[in-house]
């Protein structure tokens, strides 16, 4: 099987010669550090009750407040390190979610076959037509919004992608030679998608998790955007809204904009550039085309020619 | 496959998926609190007569469905009670009206705000989504062409950043910019209270107003649309018959131009279609940060006014929409590939 | 032992390819060699066949005379002479404006070969289009139908997509657009694989038809050995990106002197003793980045000796037309004056 130990040391050493890919997990592992070292490295503490001074809203960024401070006269900064772990805890649980429900729907479709495969695969179609994040705001609208919701929501509707992409996946997997002869000799289906199709389709469950996860971080913001962030908390998403709605565009508070907005391009970014590199070691494949091709000349000598090996025979 | 069975399946296929959408719109609003009907019986902002009309035209004191007496709390009911008395029932005949209901904030009907609201979503989607596909593309195919070269990697790199920009953001950002450098207005369609001299003046405001909502939508579909098109086409240029036609002795541009790009715009048809979701969500946030008066700035604005007739009717809208978006490139695609149109 | 072709042998060829060598480039390998100092000329209105297992650098020779190598291919030394013209010393400008037009190819598969979104007789007409005067369209759309009549295709089917053909229709067309702009050579790079048995025999008969009619010199490029004796005049066999042996038809069949002809020939059924059981060569084709220092048949040559481990045969000539690229042959030669 190709998923041996040694295939994944290769994918690997692969990825490690990805500069995107590379460059992505850095990035990555920077957002979750500084979620994690959030309360050691904030020079404030946001949930500390505080009396809002007039003068203190709006500060442009000074030696006390690098970031400056936002409408409620709050460290931007300290804000902005634990927004950190509100999109990651978003991000990690929704696309657990969405990944889950996908690979379920999509292995058994693509193992199962026939009336099943038809059925789910009608199913995901239709809620791949349905738009999610209108779906998502009149979900979260209707009910409390609270961080449970939220991810429940972009979990339960972020999962139509995965499903195709790992139906198709088992289809080719079960066609490969092991697997029919496992059939053959009357191994079990959950015997069968366990110890052979599982270990095949899981590379790609990975590459898809991350490309679902900066997703989950995307539309978790674009809710807290639009008003629908969970109170208790403070997400990036939900900095931006309140510095959107609260007037920091008329005071001219570009800081309170545009830090907020950084945190969730650095988190998607990662993401994204992780992915590509992560398929990249995965599907190693010439990416060179016909119209690529010509420079067959560059190394070509002059014509001088020594007599050629033939002449010399004919002579013998 | 003959063209009549295709066009066919297709409709068929979107007919069902609107039914599912009705359906899901119905059922959602009752299962989960804030049932728009019920919500409005109890709204002060509506008068007693107003909240006596909407309980006879939504058959509040029908059950909701054979079986059924409420979801939310869930009360079983009567089974036998004629399917046409439900509220189900009510609510199906009422759309096939066109009736979606009142606004709770203006107290006008659903259908006529949103009416007057789709045409400005289509007008800025398509601003938007023309640049977008033209420049995309040719961002693309240059991409594709040049593939691992510097331009490429130029190109590949500004198509990552840009797909990752959460577009709300972008748009705030721009308008943040547009508004303090270039003088252009923070919002809005038209300027409030302007008279135009003509109809030139009148055009060259909608423009100034258009300009950043279109240019935020821009740059967030661009980077995406260049990084399908360059993967499309450099799959396309590794086939035998691009190597034929270089055997042809045809140049790059011709190649480009007679043989690759046709064969690469099928996928993309397919693909724009399947994104279409994002940029209705583009849309949604787009005109939220502008006040765009379109369906998704609609959906922004019925949420904070808690106005549930407006949330319903307006995802419903955009649902549709996103059908028969999806249906006219099925349409495209039937018509682009010779092998659906042989008869 | 003479063959068809030694009329010609004193004419100047049509084409000549000298120490032709071409490498395959990767970064974090040493090269490929893919082709090495590979020497063969072909005349008007000849017929070669180029044989060898796959792998063996059979498609890459075909590219490389077009000069369509992939990305990778470099053409590190050699000459390929059209006439008077040099091939590897033009332009990429002046190599498109002669291609198809002086050497056309017949691609293998031609499912793939085809552009499937567009008409047959399109695709026929661009050829045209693209190398001569094409004002007249009712000229243009004449020749197409002549071309599709030439290889049997009725020309009504000209406007159809090359889905709506059977795999061998498909191979005549491909036919029919190499021969659009009457080219001195066409080159056919497997030109019946995948097609069975039947249509197979006929797209060989119409290649074999056309060369007499309108005496084309064709290079044809295939593993299969029953093929090459239907329809060419001589033989190149290659062996690891080089010439094995190069001779006459007859001379191949009868006397091959290289083992590895040999061996090939085993391997082909021979029709006059059907119960000879196949045989087939143990061992594979080199890796071409990590060739043995001695002759590259060395580790699977059944009369292999010492020499052959430790240095690469020359081309012997055994008869001015028959040469072959092994340390028998100049044994045998030595031999043989040591008797006279």
């Amino acid at each position: 099987m190709e998923t041996t130990a040694a295939g994944y040391r290769g994918v690997w050493a692969r990825l490690r010669r990805n500069p995107m890919g590379m460059i992505g997990l850095i990035m990555l592992v920077v957002a979750i550090g500084v979620a994690v070292l959030a309360p050691w490295i904030s020079p404030y503490d946001p949930h500390a009750v505080t009396r809002v001074n007039i003068l203190d809203i709006y500060q442009p960024p000074s030696p006390a407040h690098w970031f400056g401070t936002d409408d409620a006269g709050r460290d931007v900064l300290s804000n902005f390190l634990y927004g950190a772990r509100v999109s990651l805890t978003v991000g990690f649980f929704a696309s657990f979610i969405s990944v889950t429900v996908g690979g379920l729907i999509g292995i058994s479709a693509g193992f199962l076959g026939g009336r099943t495969e038809g059925i789910l695969m009608r199913f995901t179609d239709i809620m791949l037509v349905i738009p999610d994040l209108p779906l998502a705001v009149v979900i979260v609208a209707l009910t409390k919004p609270s961080l449970t919701n939220i991810i429940l929501v972009i979990g339960l509707l972020g999962w139509t992608g995965t499903a195709r992409l790992v139906r198709a996946q088992t289809l080719s997997v079960k066609q490969r030679k092991f697997v029919v002869r496992a059939r053959a000799i009357g191994a079990g289906n959950s015997y069968i998608i366990r110890r052979h199709i599982f270990p095949l389709v899981l590379p790609l469950i990975v590459v898809n998790t991350v490309l679902v996860i900066s997703l989950a971080i995307l539309n978790e913001s674009t809710l807290s955007f639009l008003g629908l962030g969970d109170p208790a908390t403070l997400s990036w998403g939900q900095m931006l809204n309140y510095a959107f709605t609260r007037g920091a565009m008329s005071a001219g508070a570009w800081w309170a904009l545009v830090v907020p907005g950084f945190g969730i391009v650095w988190v998607v970014l990662s993401c994204t550039l992780l992915g590509q590199g992560l398929e990249q070691a995965l599907n190693p494949r010439l990416t060179t085309h016909h119209l690529a091709a010509d420079r067959t000349l560059k190394n070509l000598p002059r014509w001088e020619l020594e007599p050629t090996p033939v002449e010399q025979a004919g002579n013998v | 496959m003959h063209r009549s069975s295709y066009l066919a399946g297709k409709l068929g296929w979107a007919a069902f998926t609107i039914l599912f959408v009705i359906v899901l719109n119905f059922f959602l609003f009752r299962i989960l609190p804030g049932d728009p009907a019920r919500a409005g019986i109890r709204d002060p902002r509506l008068t007693a007569q107003a909240q006596q009309a909407i309980r006879e035209r939504f058959g509040l004191d029908q059950p909701v469905i054979n079986c059924f007496e409420s979801l939310n709390p869930l009360t079983l009911g009567n089974c036998a009670v004629n399917p046409l008395d439900t509220q189900f029932f009510i609510y199906a005949s009422n759309l096939l009206r066109g009736e979606l209901g009142i606004s709770y904030h203006t107290n006008r009907p659903v259908l006529d705000i949103l009416g007057e609201r789709l045409w400005n979503t289509l007008l800025l989607i398509g601003a938007g989504q023309v640049l977008a596909i033209v420049l995309g593309m040719a961002v693309g195919v240059l991409a594709a062409w040049k593939a691992h070269t510097p331009v490429d990697y130029t190109a590949l790199g500004f198509s990552l950043l840009a797909w990752s920009l959460p577009t709300f953001w972008l748009g705030i950002i721009l308008l943040f910019w547009g508004s303090t450098y270039l003088g252009l207005p923070i919002g809005g369609k038209v300027t409030p209270g302007m008279v135009y001299a003509n109809s030139w003046e009148q055009l060259a405001d909608l423009a100034r107003h258009l300009f950043l909502p279109s240019l935020t939508y821009t740059i967030v579909f661009l980077g995406e649309y260049m990084l399908i098109m360059r993967s499309t086409l450099v799959d396309v240029l590794s086939e035998d018959y691009i190597l034929t036609a270089k055997a042809k002795g045809l140049t790059h541009f011709q190649i480009l131009k007679d043989h690759a790009l046709k064969n690469a715009m099928l996928p993309m048809v397919t693909i724009i279609a399947l994104n279409l979701g994002f940029t209705v969500a583009g849309a949604v946030q787009i005109e939220s940060v502008f006040s765009w008066p379109g369906l998704g700035g609609a959906i922004f604005e019925a949420v904070n006014r808690r106005d549930y007739p407006m949330l319903q009717g307006a995802f419903l809208l955009l649902a549709i929409s996103v059908i028969v978006a999806n249906l006219i490139a099925d349409l495209l695609y039937g018509y682009l590939d010779p092998r659906v149109q042989a008869d | 032992m003479m063959t068809e072709v030694t009329p010609h042998a004193h004419k100047q060829p049509l084409l000549e390819v000298k120490r032709l060598s071409v490498d395959y480039v990767d970064p974090s390998q040493p090269p490929a060699q893919a082709l090495r100092d590979l020497t063969f000329t072909l005349h008007r209105g000849e017929a070669l066949g180029v044989v060898g297992e796959s792998g063996c650098g059979k498609s890459t020779l075909m590219l490389a005379l077009m000069r369509l190598l992939p990305a990778a291919g470099r053409i590190v030394g050699g000459s390929v002479r059209l006439d008077d013209i040099e091939l590897l010393a033009l332009s990429e400008r002046e190599m498109a404006a002669l291609r198809w037009k002086r050497l056309a190819m017949i691609f293998q598969g031609a499912m793939n070969a085809l552009n499937p979104v567009r008409t047959v007789g399109d695709q026929i007409a661009e050829a045209i289009r693209l190398h001569e005067d094409a004002s007249d369209a009712r000229a243009l759309d004449r020749r197409v139908g002549e071309l599709l009549d030439l290889v049997g295709i009725a020309a009504s089917r000209r406007n159809q997509y090359p889905f709506q053909y059977s795999g061998g229709m498909r191979q005549r067309a491909m036919i029919a657009m190499a021969l659009a702009c009457s080219p001195d050579i066409v080159i056919a790079d497997e030109p019946t694989t995948a097609l069975d048995v039947m249509i197979q025999a006929q797209i060989l008969q119409l290649l074999a038809d056309l060369r007499r009619q309108l005496n084309l010199s064709i290079l044809l490029v295939t593993h299969d050995l029953g093929i090459v004796a239907e329809l060419c005049d001589r033989v190149l066999v290659m062996y690891g990106g080089a010439l094995a042996e190069y001779a006459g038809v007859d001379a191949i069949y009868n006397a091959p002197a290289h083992p590895y002809t040999q061996e090939l020939l085993k391997a082909f059924p021979d029709p006059t003793r059907p119960l000879q059981r196949l045989a087939s060569i143990p061992g594979s084709p080199p890796r071409l980045n990590d060739l043995p220092p001695g002759c590259r048949f060395a580790p699977r040559c059944p009369q292999v000796f010492d020499r052959c481990h430790l240095t690469p045969p020359r081309v012997y000539a055994i008869t001015s037309d028959h040469l072959a690229s092994c340390f028998l042959v100049e044994t045998q030669q030595t031999r043989g004056a040591r008797h006279e």
